[in-house]
């Protein structure tokens, strides 16, 4: 009975910790968040969470700050889509996909890559780039 | 005449417009420069020069200078997030007092955390590699509870602070198995 209780408990606090991949650390100027086709004012302390989209506008910028310190910031007039985030804090394996399908992208690596090189993706409309570390940035945009 | 010559260029430039797709590897703040691999179709292009640049439609890595990274990723690397900061408390043994060489660790920590707009902390507990594996992983695990409620006391907010066992994953002091290292019975703390 009483090991049957600790695995509830341990099932909720899993979930609750799997359900935020990150955190928003820093927000400037106009962007906003899009949750299960709801749109959301953007606020530093807000979690960040898989499927979740991030939309600037042209004055616009956000940083995030992942479960496993890995940091990324998304610049001004872009789309970013958190596909895919998994992390186990205590044996750090994990997999971070996003996608940038507009605008620019900088981000340092964290504690998934040190596990598993490669396990950090940013998808774009023609590339998928892996992360070995540390430091890196995307742009996406239309024409020359 | 020259109007023509415009038009002409311009009408070029049209044709020859291709999407923008860039990825760049950029040296961190301490110097290290990371790789990064970018995948188009069949092709693959590994960035791990400094300033390394792969270019939709470019079969050569390429390079951007330092100041054309500023012009197009400035505002963006701006914003960026503080790096977290990691922080080693070690506590007498079975109670919840900080050994004396770790109560400046605290004050370190304490002034980071209120440098931050909005911090949170993540407990990382590890032990030595006494005992199995299972064992330390749930050991660890109490350690890092155990520093989250230290921390609730001296006046950190609970919700604000998260925990993590990492068993005898990440020694400090690498050791052989069932080796007694109080070096690696520690709590790290990372501010983010």
């Amino acid at each position: 009975m009483r090991a049957s209780l600790a695995a509830i408990l341990f099932c909720v606090s899993a979930a609750a910790l799997a359900a935020d991949a990150g955190e928003i650390k820093v927000v400037q100027g106009s962007a906003y968040l899009e949750r299960a086709g709801e749109r959301l004012a953007l606020k530093v302390g807000m979690p960040v969470r898989e499927a979740d989209v991030v939309v600037t506008g042209s004055n616009g910028t956000v940083g995030i700050t992942f479960a496993d310190n890995s940091l990324l910031s998304i610049g001004p007039n872009s789309n970013f889509i958190l596909e895919r985030y998994v992390f186990n804090s205590t044996t750090h394996v994990g997999q971070f996909d996003s996608r940038l399908s507009k605008g620019t992208l900088a981000g340092v690596s964290g504690k998934i890559v040190k596990q598993s090189p490669e396990a950090m993706r940013v998808h774009t409309p023609s590339a998928i780039m892996g992360v070995r570390g540390t430091e890196f940035a995307v742009q996406v945009g239309d024409r020359h | 005449m020259a109007a023509l010559a415009v038009g002409a260029l311009i009408a070029l430039a049209l044709l020859t417009a291709k999407p923008v797709e860039t990825f760049v590897v950029l040296p961190s703040a301490d110097g290290h420069i990371g790789t990064v691999v970018v995948q188009r179709g069949d092709s693959r292009q590994v960035l791990n020069q400094p300033y390394a640049t792969s270019r939709f439609g470019e079969a050569e890595v390429s390079r951007l200078s330092p100041v054309e990274v500023d012009r197009t990723y400035g505002a963006t690397l701006h914003s960026l997030p503080d790096r977290p900061a990691s922080f080693l408390l070690y506590f007498v043994t079975g109670t919840d007092e900080l050994t004396d060489e770790s109560k400046p660790e605290l004050d370190k920590m304490l002034a980071v955390m209120r440098a931050r707009p909005l911090p949170d902390v993540l407990v990382i507990g590890h032990t030595d590699t006494m005992g199995d594996e299972a064992t330390n992983d749930q050991l660890s695990a109490q350690r890092a509870e155990r520093v989250k409620g230290f921390l609730i006391g001296i006046g950190i907010a609970g919700e604000r602070i998260r925990t993590a066992g990492r068993g005898e994953r990440e020694l400090l002091v690498p050791t052989a198995d069932e080796v007694d290292e109080p070096k690696n019975r520690r709590v790290e703390i990372n501010v983010r």
